[in-house]
């Protein structure tokens, strides 16, 4: 973050009459946070982009998951610096608004990145993955993996966080669908009445929540055989609990495509994960606003869908009929972070 | 206060009339000790005491909710493991807490120091003990810088310490690249840091040496406060800087050995953290500060300083790991696991600013 600012204050800096002639196009990506691989990845690839077109990126980030006064402040900053348009990765899609608000009505275009903010027209577009869709392929894979079995699974939720923001809804209850199970609400976890789910717990999306959830699942039940995580950092602190009883059987399916999560399906750690493409989504984003900058047109949301789909992919090693899926050789080509 | 006895000796008049008025008069205060007076008399001399209660009474309650599995030796000893991270923590908390500081860094270098560890034993390749060994030092480095910026600039630990978790932070996502390092390559490479992982059973319960290890700290840092001048210094600092000073004690070189033991507390801490979840991720313990002090406060150690009992702490800690594992048997909503440790963070300041009052 400070080091941020510092680069914003020599940018405005070196925005002086001199530079300024040059009129480069800024681009300002605001993520969450600067510590997930995630996010890092996507700077990187938002980076890359704007070297090889020439424009500007000037990046930000929140302090922690959920930071949103450093977003307001991002988003300030770079109406003040004149950027042209911002992808920005909301912490709290409801809160920042305004602030959007405020920069489209200063004639930049907003582009929200992975989580779509809420309502999702406060953007002009949003380029995310399709986590419904991530979490209805690995509920496919593992009901297709057990096969008979699947009818007396018992299964094990191991969600993000007790906040339900959409990604994290979308993920579980995708999974559960795949799955074949009734969701009940389809906006809310947790309200399924289907005995083979043992419970929902949550993990902060970490080894170590991840550990602690599943050490405590396994308490209520010790027979679940199907582990769904949020991302694979919560799979492999999952995995480690299991390990620690002996159970190195049991399947855990995740979403992200890593590639530590990758390398942990090679390792049958995890035995399938959805793969999502941070960097594809922030050079696409940088793409659209040069377009935007050049001719005034705004990127259109995919077909059927109210975002820009920038795709998913099923990683494992055990394909089942009927799913498309890579190898997790295939996936370490591709994976981020 | 003179006694009867005394007055046998001379006989003056007015001390007749004290012989006359009966022997009783200096016993009176005695007489009417209140229930309340007397559990304020105990908690005072007992720090341990309230959360001890607070962690049977919370063990009680919940076995008989969720009856024999939440008692099982296997569940204990789960949540034992589950309370490592934070009880080593908590150790270090406690004693920056004792000199009336606080310390803001603790998980920032708990999870520095365990990329350090990482990456020395896999990235460089050095021998796993030697990689320790240098986690352990960065430790002792940055409780050292902590101390500096405390004695020797003056600033106030509350400020220090939030500056310097912040930089910490930085350092460690700048060192580790925001990349995890994978359970498998440890184990590879370094499987002496996944030691503190390795579990052994006793009738039912599962134990990790790092558990023992935690425990055995608690007992090394008891003594050390109990037995040793060095620990008498760190309660009379924290107590009254002034007159530890004036007493002969050199407050600054306590407060500096008390931060920098707390470093390399911190850096323990990161090798059991690597034993639990197996790999080494610079995204762990986004919550550690506040859950060790949250432990030190719910133990019952004064945020005043000097007064407190390390036990406590365990206790602290225990409590907050009986209520989270609890309430997740139970089925409970993770909303109300947070609502109730916050709760018990208020009850237990509470308690505190009542025993405080002499």
């Amino acid at each position: 973050m400070k080091k941020q600012l510092t680069a914003l204050a020599l940018a405005m800096a070196l925005a002086s009459p001199l530079t300024f002639a040059a009129e480069q196009t800024i681009v300002g990506l605001i993520t969450k946070t600067n510590t997930n691989p995630f996010f890092v990845k996507m700077r990187q690839g938002a980076e890359e982009k704007a070297e090889a077109e020439g424009v500007k990126l000037l990046s930000f980030s929140g302090k922690f998951d959920g930071d949103n006064d450093s977003q307001v402040q991002a988003i300030e900053n770079l109406i003040a610096a004149g950027a042209k348009g911002i992808l920005l990765t909301p912490s709290d899609p409801v809160a920042i608004v305004p602030a959007v608000e405020r920069a489209r009505e200063a004639g930049l275009l907003v582009i929200a990145l992975d989580t779509p903010l809420s309502p999702a027209t406060a953007a002009d577009a949003t380029f995310a993955t399709d986590n419904f869709k991530a979490g209805v392929l690995i509920g496919e894979w593992a009901k297709a993996q057990l096969g008979d079995k699947a009818a007396t699974a018992k299964i094990a939720m191991l969600d993000l966080n007790s906040s339900a923001i959409t990604v994290d809804v979308a993920r579980d209850q995708g999974f559960l669908q795949g799955f074949g199970i009734d969701l009940n609400d389809p906006k809310k976890m947790g309200d399924e009445t289907d005995s083979r789910i043992v419970g929902n717990e949550v993990t902060q999306g970490a080894e170590e929540g991840g550990r602690t959830a599943m050490e405590n699942l396994m308490q209520k039940d010790p027979g679940i055989n199907v582990v769904y995580t949020i991302n694979e950092p919560a799979a492999a602190g999952a995995y480690e609990a299991l390990k620690a009883v002996g159970k190195t059987d049991v399947l855990i399916v995740s979403v992200d495509g890593g590639c530590p999560g990758v390398s942990n399906v090679k390792d049958g750690v995890i035995g399938a994960t959805s793969m999502q493409f941070p960097l594809l989504m922030a050079s696409m984003g940088v793409d659209a606003i040069l377009e935007f900058a050049k001719t005034g047109a705004k990127p259109q949301a995919s077909e059927g869908l109210d975002f820009v789909n920038t795709g998913v992919e099923l990683i494992t090693d055990q394909p089942v009929e009927g799913i498309s899926s890579k190898t997790s050789a295939e996936g370490l080509e591709l994976c981020w972070g | 206060m003179t006694t009867p006895q005394n007055a046998k000796v001379q006989t003056a008049d007015h001390e007749k009339v004290a012989n006359a008025a009966g022997g009783d008069f200096a016993t009176f205060q005695g007489a009417q000790v209140s229930l309340a007076d007397r559990l304020h008399q105990f908690f005072h001399q007992y720090p341990v005491a309230a959360p001890t209660i607070v962690l049977l009474a919370a063990i009680a309650l919940f076995s008989s909710i969720i009856g024999g599995r939440f008692l099982d030796p296997f569940n204990l000893s789960l949540i034992l493991q589950q309370v490592t991270i934070i009880g080593v923590l908590g150790i270090a908390q406690t004693l920056i807490i004792l000199t009336a500081g606080i310390d803001l860094s603790v998980g920032a270098v708990m999870v520095l120091t365990s990329v350090i560890m990482g990456r020395m034993a896999v990235e460089v390749g050095l021998p796993s003990g030697l990689a320790l060994c240098i986690g352990l030092i960065a430790g002792g480095v940055t409780g050292w810088i902590n101390g500096l910026l405390v004695t020797r600039f003056r600033l106030p630990p509350f400020i220090v310490t939030l500056g310097t978790w912040n930089i910490f932070f930085a350092l460690n996502l700048w060192y580790s690249q925001s990349e995890t390092i994978r359970s498998q390559e440890i184990e590879a490479a370094a499987p002496l840091l996944h030691w503190t992982g390795t579990a052994i059973d006793i009738f039912g319960a599962r134990l990790t040496y790092g558990s023992l290890l935690m425990l055995g700290l608690f007992v090394v840092i008891w003594y050390a406060l109990k037995w040793t001048a060095w620990g008498k210094h760190v309660y009379a600092t924290g107590d009254d800087p002034d007159s530890a000073k004036l007493a002969g004690i050199r407050t600054e070189r306590v407060l500096m050995s008390v931060y920098v033991v707390a470093g390399v507390l911190c850096a323990i801490a990161a090798w059991v953290l690597i034993g639990r979840i197996g790999s080494v991720s610079p995204q762990a313990g986004m919550m550690a500060n506040l859950d060790s002090i949250t432990a030190v406060v719910i133990g019952g150690t004064s945020l005043f300083g000097g007064r407190g009992s390390i036990f406590g702490t365990l206790m602290g800690a225990l409590v907050v790991g009986v209520f989270r594992n609890g309430l997740a048997l139970a089925g409970v909503d993770v909303l109300w696991q947070e609502f109730t440790v916050g709760a018990l963070i208020i009850v237990a300041v509470g308690v505190d600013q009542w025993i405080r009052k002499v």
